[in-house]
């Protein structure tokens, strides 16, 4: 009898959670949105609330998950379940992202061209912006935001490719050391990915404060501005999301979780920093250096 | 049985929870998850049509009489984003939430947690989206397509409208992944997968296209927020943009996104036809197929929604002749339809009478979205009531009819009472009759040149507004009985009980569990037999 | 066991005749004038030919589709004691109904991809671009047209005419007019656009502030008037003649009234009417231009 508790499939019979995460969803997206729209810039006390309740939440959840886990109640099937929850999950972000990388490629194979006065802008050019010249990078014809300067690729980004690379192959390491079931070096290797994953942020943070404060880079530099912005900054967003989970896997891992043939949770986080890295290069290639 | 008692203290599966919030706000059930999915979207439906109902009344004669210009554009706004994100959608995850398992033999959906929360975040962001009626400046007033600069007018609303928008998303890449892991990972032994029915492999594809396309919709409105409140210039030419980018992205989602609509409507039908035809689907695998190209197709040809935007030659040419190739594939399903009923020993009782009628009228918007999709005749049909004509023909006549029908079709087994059939006979044939009087004339409207989105209108188009409300009104009324109807069905007031097969050639593992079905079904992973199924020889 | 055995009432079929017959008679109103407009330019010409052909192939599909449908419905009902037949597949079946709408859709094709052309990239008998004779720029506002004459020095803003704009209004007041009683309610606009028959017009569309859409059903296109960008289209006009159109793309509250009204001169008339406007302009340019920036 030794499995049966696993032989069917663990359908849980009271979800607590999800309700506790759609207020927190809804104060966060009261509290932004009545924040974006009041003039004066007090404290969006809401947001955060709701941000509160929404971390709440995943401790939560995620704990309950744990625990369950932890207690065997999961079979294989349940496991392949959460694989591929993960999966469609990262895919999902991957056309999240894909729809700004479209937006980049589209001013600046067509949008920007045109304005330019090459294709069928040639009119729009003699009429409206004549003298614009529409190459990259650009503010627009009507140099929204005022002249800034460009980050060198082969400075902080270089650096942060370098560091957000060798994070994926410390973590690599560390899942092989999981599977052979070296405890100790999987959690030093862990530790090294979660340090190089925040050096990165600092650096980004750091590159950020560069563009504001010298280069006149700003999110409002025009479409060079919003494209490189909103791109690097959500990338930024989820490297941040993947530290902290990086961070609650080694946790784990300190606590004694995870098995060499079993090890979901570490598995879905290292998908998802792989991810993070991916799409990193797509940036550095794309927003960067071209 | 002895894990469940480490965690709950429900002992026997039979037993439903007890309590209002056991039973519904913390459901892990998927039958009790598609309940609730089923009633949301009821719920929209009406408010999305009482809005409607207001738009016919103003659009009753010309000249201003009820509402102002401006309220008018948000009505129609509403209109639209509520029916589609409120009303359809999640009427076909409740059919999925419902169906899936029990057509696959899964003891439940793959995550059961994640689907509480899909359902429980819709209710949320709808009382979101609906409070924008409330604030100054109103609700979002620049169309369901959202198209900046205008919609940047707008005032408080945007912000909550997007994040409104977010969170519709994020539930409906929950509810698709649920879908995806479940067909994927949860099918009974011997289940495979070209044994499935039919409305589960066109919801599977529907769920593959929902994963793809609401993240580069959350994208999209992401870019209006910002340029709206940070200052980027996504959308504005001065900084370098191009409001035409979003019109890209917006229609990179939006036509998917009506194939999100009609896949499963396809499902439905496909299980109906064989079930009163007394004879199996006709071309099961090409079916299949066709599914799968319809939702290829449907990622490269969104740009025939812009061939007015004076996109270069070559790329309108290119996006016609793509949207054409999508009648192939439709094609083929309406002929196998056909060809199912063909030989068949029919019998006419209500789901097969609103299946007959899809059959028909979707194709009729079919045919009107083909002569849309021929560019230079476009460059006079769009904006036009032509176009409200054809998505109102696939969405009501098409989406719409095949969940009523749908709903028809398994209540009894949902319920365990059977409804009445001549009530049934009779909202069926109050709705068909009234649904093309409403929606007919708009076809000579659009022609005639009778632009959409405005709610006043030159003298010319008075006759043809009159029958198109008149019919508005007597379809709106149609539908009140269908409530009252579904009403005592659920209550088994005026019914008979429902056998277990419920209809007699009906195939399909939902037919061989007790009616009303218990709350937990196949948790014993035995195999499925082959005899149950409707699709067993894969040829 | 099961309640389907009831015998089918013949009324059930009316429907489908009901819905075909709307279809059809549909199409005979559509000879009384609410079909789509032949136009009175070449290319609105060839629209309306597309949209006929591609009517037609589809009524020919419907009433195949259909009838076999119905047909079916009549001959193989179970209440006539028919057995239903158990195929369920025929390769030759559905390669014949895939291969046969692809011919369809080629014959569709060809004839629209030469129609695109001619308004995309017209050329004259020679091959070579179409030589426009004057070019028109229009610029939408919220909610009016600005029309210029390039290289003319003429321009003027065109608006909904005042009494369309009284009778529009919502609720009651001394002398409304009722929408019914007004000429052309809706359609007409204080200074229309004036241009020659007969000539190739070059169209450059803008906007000043949200999307528009510049549409004459007459001449056969709209095209959008998008800010920051400028649209090319073209047409000459055949008759001469007044022709109204409509702003086509949701702009704001005041979309539904803001009129296009053309009035297609003789070329001497046209030549005549532009010296004038010359004239005045000089007095007009000054208020045009503080319009404009309103
Ligand atoms: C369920 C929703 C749904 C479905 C299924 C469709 C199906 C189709 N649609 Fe529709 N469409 C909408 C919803 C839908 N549409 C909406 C909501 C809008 C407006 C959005 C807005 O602007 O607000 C729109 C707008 C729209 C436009 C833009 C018009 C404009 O704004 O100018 C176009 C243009 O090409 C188009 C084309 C088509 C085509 C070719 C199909 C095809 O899939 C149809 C294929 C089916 C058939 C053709 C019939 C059956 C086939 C046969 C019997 C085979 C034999 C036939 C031949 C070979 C001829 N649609
Ligand atoms: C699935 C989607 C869906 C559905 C189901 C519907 C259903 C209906 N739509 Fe919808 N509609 C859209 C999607 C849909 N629509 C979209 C996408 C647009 C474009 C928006 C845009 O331009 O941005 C649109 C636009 C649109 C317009 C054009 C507005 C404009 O251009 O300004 C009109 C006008 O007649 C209209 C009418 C109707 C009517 C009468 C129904 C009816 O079928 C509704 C029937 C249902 C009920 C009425 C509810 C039940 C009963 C009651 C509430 C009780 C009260 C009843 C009475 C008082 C009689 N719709
Ligand atoms: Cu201008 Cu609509
Ligand atoms: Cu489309």
């Amino acid at each position: 009898m030794s499995n049966t508790n696993t032989e069917q499939y663990f359908v849980p019979h009271k979800a607590r959670w999800p309700i506790v995460g759609s207020i927190g969803m809804t104060l966060t997206a009261v509290g932004a949105a009545t924040f974006m729209n009041s003039s004066s810039s007090h404290t969006p006390v809401l947001m955060y609330l709701g941000f509160a309740v929404i971390i709440f939440m995943m401790f939560g959840w995620f704990g309950e998950v744990v625990k369950e886990s932890e207690s065997q109640m999961y079979n294989e099937q349940v496991d392949t379940s959460f694989r591929m929850g993960m999966v469609w999950f990262i895919f999902s972000e991957v056309m999240f992202f894909a729809c700004f990388f479209g937006a980049l490629w589209y001013v600046r194979n067509f949008a920007v061209p045109w304005l330019g006065g090459e294709g069928t802008g040639s009119w729009t050019n003699n009429e409206i912006w004549s003298g614009y010249e529409g190459v990259w990078p650009t503010n627009g014809p009507a140099n929204v935001g005022g002249e800034f300067e460009l980050i060198d690729p082969y400075h902080l980004p270089l650096i942060n490719t370098i560091l957000l690379m060798a994070s994926s192959i410390t973590l690599t390491i560390a899942h092989h050391a999981l599977i052979k079931g070296l405890r100790k070096k999987t959690i030093g290797w862990l530790i090294a990915t979660v340090i190089l994953g925040a050096t990165f942020l600092f650096y980004q943070a750091e590159e950020y404060i560069e563009a504001y404060q010298h280069l006149g880079l700003t999110l409002g530099s025009g479409i060079y501005g919003s494209t490189f912005f909103m791109l690097t900054g959500f990338h930024g967003m989820h490297v941040t999301l993947g530290a902290i989970m990086l961070t609650v896997i080694t946790i784990r891992m300190i606590k004694g979780h995870f098995k060499p043939d079993s090890h979901f949770g570490f598995e879905a986080v290292a998908w998802y920093w792989h991810f993070v890295d991916v799409v990193w290069i797509g940036l550095f290639i794309f927003v960067y250096i071209m | 049985m002895s894990h469940t008692t480490t965690l709950d203290h429900e002992h026997d599966h039979d037993h439903k929870p007890k309590g209002f919030v056991n039973r519904w706000l913390m459901t892990t059930n998927h039958k009790d998850i598609g309940t609730l999915y089923l009633v949301f979207a009821l719920i929209m439906f009406i408010a999305g049509g009482a809005l409607a109902m207001i738009i016919r009344l103003e659009l009753f004669q010309p000249g201003l009489q009820f509402v102002e210009p401006d309220f008018f554009n948000q009505l129609t706004t509403m209109h639209a984003l509520i029916m589609v994100f409120g009303a359809v959608m999640p009427a076909f995850v409740g059919f999925a939430n419902w169906m899936i398992p029990m057509m696959i033999g899964a003891p439940d959906m793959a995550l059961p947690r994640m689907n509480n929360w899909s359902f429980w975040i819709l209710p949320f962001a709808f009382i979101m989206l609906g409070s924008t009626f409330f604030m100054d400046g109103g609700a979002p007033a620049a169309g369901w397509t959202l198209y900046p600069p205008l919609v940047l007018q707008g005032g408080k609303n945007l912000a909550f409208a997007v994040f409104a928008i977010h969170m519709m998303g994020i539930s409906s890449i929950m509810g698709a992944i649920n879908v995806i892991a479940t067909i994927m990972n949860m099918r009974a032994p011997n289940m495979g997968y070209l044994k499935m029915p039919l409305f589960v492999w066109t919801w599977l594809i529907t769920a593959f296209l929902l994963i793809a396309v609401m993240p580069v919709f959350a994208g999209a409105v992401t870019m209006l927020l910002t340029d709206h409140y940070f200052g980027t210039t996504f959308f504005n030419a001065a900084g370098g943009g191009d409001p035409v980018l979003f019109q890209h992205i917006f229609w990179f989602f939006g036509h998917p996104e009506v194939y999100i609509m009609i896949l499963p409507s396809f499902g439905i039908i496909s299980e109906i036809i064989p079930t009163f035809a007394r004879k199996p689907l006709f071309g099961y695998v090409s079916m299949v197929y066709a599914s799968a190209a319809i939702a290829f197709l449907s990622f490269i040809v969104w740009a025939h929604h812009m061939f007015s935007v004076g996109m270069p030659f070559g790329a309108e040419l290119y996006f016609m002749y793509a949207t054409m190739l999508i009648s192939i594939p439709t094609g083929v399903k309406v002929f196998n339809w056909v060809a199912t009923m063909w030989k068949g020993a029919m019998t006419f009782e209500t789901p097969m009478l609103f299946a007959i009628a899809f059959v028909i009228l979707f194709t009729i918007g079919g045919f009107s979205g083909l002569m849309m999709s021929i560019a230079p005749a476009d460059f006079q049909y769009h904006d036009t009531y032509f176009i409200v004509a054809h998505f109102h023909y696939v969405l009501v006549t098409g989406a719409v009819f095949a969940i009523i029908g749908g709903v028809y079709y398994w209540i009894p087994k949902w319920t365990g009472n059977m409804y009445s059939e001549r009530l049934g006979k009779i909202h069926f044939w109050w709705s068909t009759i009234s649904v093309n009087v409403l929606f007919f004339p708009q076809h000579f409207l659009g022609l005639a040149g009778m632009p959409r989105r405005i709610p006043d209108y030159s003298t010319q188009f008075t006759e043809f507004n009159m029958w198109s409300s008149i019919g508005g009104f007597a379809f709106g009324l149609a539908q009140v009985f269908f409530c009252i109807i579904v009403w005592r069905t659920v209550k088994g007031k005026g019914t008979t009980k429902a056998t277990d097969r419920v209809w007699d050639s009906a195939k399909g593992l939902e037919w061989f569990v007790p009616s009303p079905a218990p709350h937990h079904t196949f948790q014993d992973g035995a195999p499925v037999k082959d005899e149950q199924l409707a699709h067993v020889s894969s040829h | 066991m099961n309640k389907t055995t009831k015998s089918c009432k013949r009324g059930y079929l009316s429907l489908f005749f009901t819905v075909l017959g709307t279809f059809i008679s549909g199409f005979a109103y559509a000879e009384y004038g609410v079909n789509m407009t032949q136009g009175v330019t070449e290319f609105s010409q060839t629209a309306y030919d597309l949209h006929m052909i591609v009517f037609w192939i589809c009524v020919v599909i419907a009433v195949l589709v259909f009838g076999t449908m119905i047909y079916s419905m009549f001959a193989h009902r179970k209440s006539k004691g028919v057995e239903a037949a158990q195929f369920s597949h025929s390769t030759k079946a559905e390669v014949i109904w895939t291969i046969i709408p692809i011919l369809i859709l080629v014959s569709m094709a060809v004839p629209a991809t030469k129609a695109l052309m001619r308004m995309e990239a017209p050329k004259d008998e020679n091959g070579e671009h179409l030589n426009m004779e004057m070019t028109v720029k229009v610029t939408g506002y919220q909610w009016k047209w600005k029309y210029e004459y390039l290289g003319e020095n003429v321009s003027f803003l065109s608006t909904l005419k005042r009494d369309s704009d009284m009778a529009r209004q919502i609720g009651d007041f001394p002398n409304k007019k009722r929408p019914g009683e007004i000429e052309n309610y809706l359609l007409d606009v204080d200074q229309p656009l004036v241009i020659p028959v007969d000539t190739n017009i070059r169209f450059l569309l803008t906007s000043n502030d949200v999307i528009h859409s510049w549409w004459v059903p007459q001449f056969g296109w709209k095209r959008d008037a998008i800010p920051g960008y400028v649209n090319e289209a073209w047409t000459n006009v055949k008759e001469v003649g007044t022709y109204r159109g409509q702003c086509a793309e949701l702009c704001g509250k005041d979309h539904g009234f803001m009129p296009i009204v053309v009035e297609v001169k003789s070329k001497e008339d046209f030549a005549k009417w532009l010296s004038e406007q010359k004239g005045e302009n000089l007095a007009g340019d000054v208020s045009v231009q503080t319009l404009a920036k309103n």
